[in-house]
């Protein structure tokens, strides 16, 4: 199947919506964003463990892995492009468990991961890796929602309008940085011999 | 004996952090150019046009390029001529001041609390003293997205120049698109465990591209690139030809029963400043 560019815009309401999306499509998102990182995952986590009500309703949310600079006058975030998304690996199934149905950042994902996206019907999304001051321009708001004492790693709340993204592992269990890596290689290989 | 001012050396290391997370150097971007035209996939080419409209964003409207603005890594040629005081104080200092007003993201934590030092400092500094009578001063703010993708092995000499270039394309395979490619690639060969961490690291300072002047350590670094650029990783791991933009070794002799291979890699955003006094 060829990629294709859609829009999608999260919370979503009926999750259905992503049945639509495949492996190596191209998307761009609307709607509110979840920014957080390591800390703030631990910090979740840390919440669920305990039994205590979480900052907000994780139902439908994409959290988009993310630790910008400070805000410059006049702008509502600094760069804000993507970090390396394994390093939340170790928290994600709990919280698709708790009903987030996408995440964004850059890089691979563990098997446990991928797994789990399948049970839970979520998928994961790659953004532009070191564009932080381009991405930083589809961000129109930000609201703090807990954290702040982590500086960059507080969890945000990020208004989008058309952020780009390409699908990495769909509902299908389709990964497409392993597929587009083998295609090449074996294009590479040919143009060698 | 030259006096070098300790005012002027947080002066111009706290400059010289801002404009290295915020002007991507010359050099990066005519490789990017040349880099976009090469790359055979759409989506590849899709992804420098990105960069370069990141590059030209950052400096016009005075945001870093990227929001990992790194641990400050700092080498020192401090010429045996020079009289400073308060060397690594200036540095810390002038790194403090540059992260704090050219609002970059302070990253600098405790290993064991994770509790964030607020100005990001340390630097890690390395100094050489070298003859004359100059002090150069290289920033280099490093991101670890690349940083934790970089690996040491200690081959035994059997393993040879074939060993060595196994283990530069695993690390480079393993790594994936979790660094930011295309990266570039820095190999310290030789020495003992902790000169080929600090040679790989020392080999990404070189201006990107440019190869070694010893024409055997040029060739081993010409046949790597062109390797790496087949395993098909392509930019940001989206698949495609330029996985690597260049590949720069540096070597030390080193022991009759040791072969120790670093490999330190740099993500796309290669910044860094120099600095003279």
């Amino acid at each position: 199947m060829r990629a294709m560019e859609k829009k999608i815009s999260f919370p979503l309401k009926d999750k259905r919506v992503l049945e639509e999306l495949h492996a190596g499509d191209f998307i761009f998102i609307s709607g509110t964003l979840l920014a957080a990182r390591d800390q703030t995952h631990r910090k979740l986590l840390e919440l669920l463990e305990k039994e205590r009500p979480l900052p907000v309703s994780l139902s439908g949310q994409c959290i988009y892995y993310v630790g910008p600079t400070p805000a410059p006058p006049g702008k509502p975030i600094g760069s804000a492009g993507p970090t390396t998304s394994y390093r939340m690996d170790a928290y994600t199934p709990a919280l698709l468990a708790q009903g987030v149905c996408a995440t964004m950042g850059k890089g691979k994902r563990s098997q446990t991961v991928k797994e789990a996206l399948l049970k839970h019907k979520a998928i994961y999304l790659a953004t532009f890796g070191g564009a932080g001051a381009y991405l930083s321009r589809c961000i129109k708001e930000v609201r703090p929602l807990a954290f702040e004492e982590l500086g960059p790693e507080a969890l945000l709340e990020l208004k989008v309008e058309d952020f780009p993204a390409v699908v990495i592992n769909d509902l299908y269990g389709r990964d497409f940085y392993e597929e587009s890596q083998e295609e090449w290689a074996k294009i590479l290989a040919g143009e060698r011999t | 004996m030259k006096q070098v001012r300790t005012e002027e050396i947080v002066a111009k290391v706290a400059q010289a952090v801002e404009e290295a997370c915020k002007i991507l150097p010359n050099r990066v971007w005519e490789v990017f150019q040349k880099a976009q035209k090469e790359e055979p996939s759409p989506l590849g080419k899709k992804v420098f046009d990105i960069l370069l409209e990141n590059a030209r964003l950052a400096q016009e409207e005075n945001l870093p390029i990227c929001q990992d603005t790194g641990i400050a890594v700092i080498f020192v040629e401090l010429g045996e001529e020079v009289k400073v005081k308060g060397l690594y104080e200036a540095i810390n200092q002038g790194v403090a001041k540059g992260y704090e007003k050219g609002l970059l993201r302070k990253s600098v934590a405790d290993p064991i609390t994770r509790q964030n030092t607020g100005t990001n400092t340390p630097a890690v500094i390395h100094l050489e003293i070298v003859p004359g009578d100059k002090l150069k001063i290289t920033v280099f703010p490093k991101g670890c997205g690349s940083e934790n993708m970089s690996a040491l092995k200690m081959l035994p000499p059997s393993a040879g120049l074939l060993g060595v270039k196994e283990f530069v394309k695993e690390v480079v395979k393993n790594a994936g698109p979790n660094p930011c490619p295309p990266i570039t690639v820095g190999v310290g060969l030789g020495g003992t465990f902790e000169k080929a961490a600090y040679l790989a690291k020392k080999a990404l300072t070189r201006p990107l591209g440019e190869p070694h002047p010893e024409k055997k350590i040029a060739e081993l670094e010409k046949e790597l690139l062109a390797e790496i650029n087949t395993l098909g990783i392509g930019p940001l791991g989206f698949g495609g030809k330029i996985t690597a933009l260049a590949v720069h070794v540096e070597t030390f002799p080193t022991h009759i029963a040791s072969l120790p291979v670093a490999v330190n890699i740099q993500c796309h955003a290669a910044r860094i400043k120099k600095l003279e006094f």
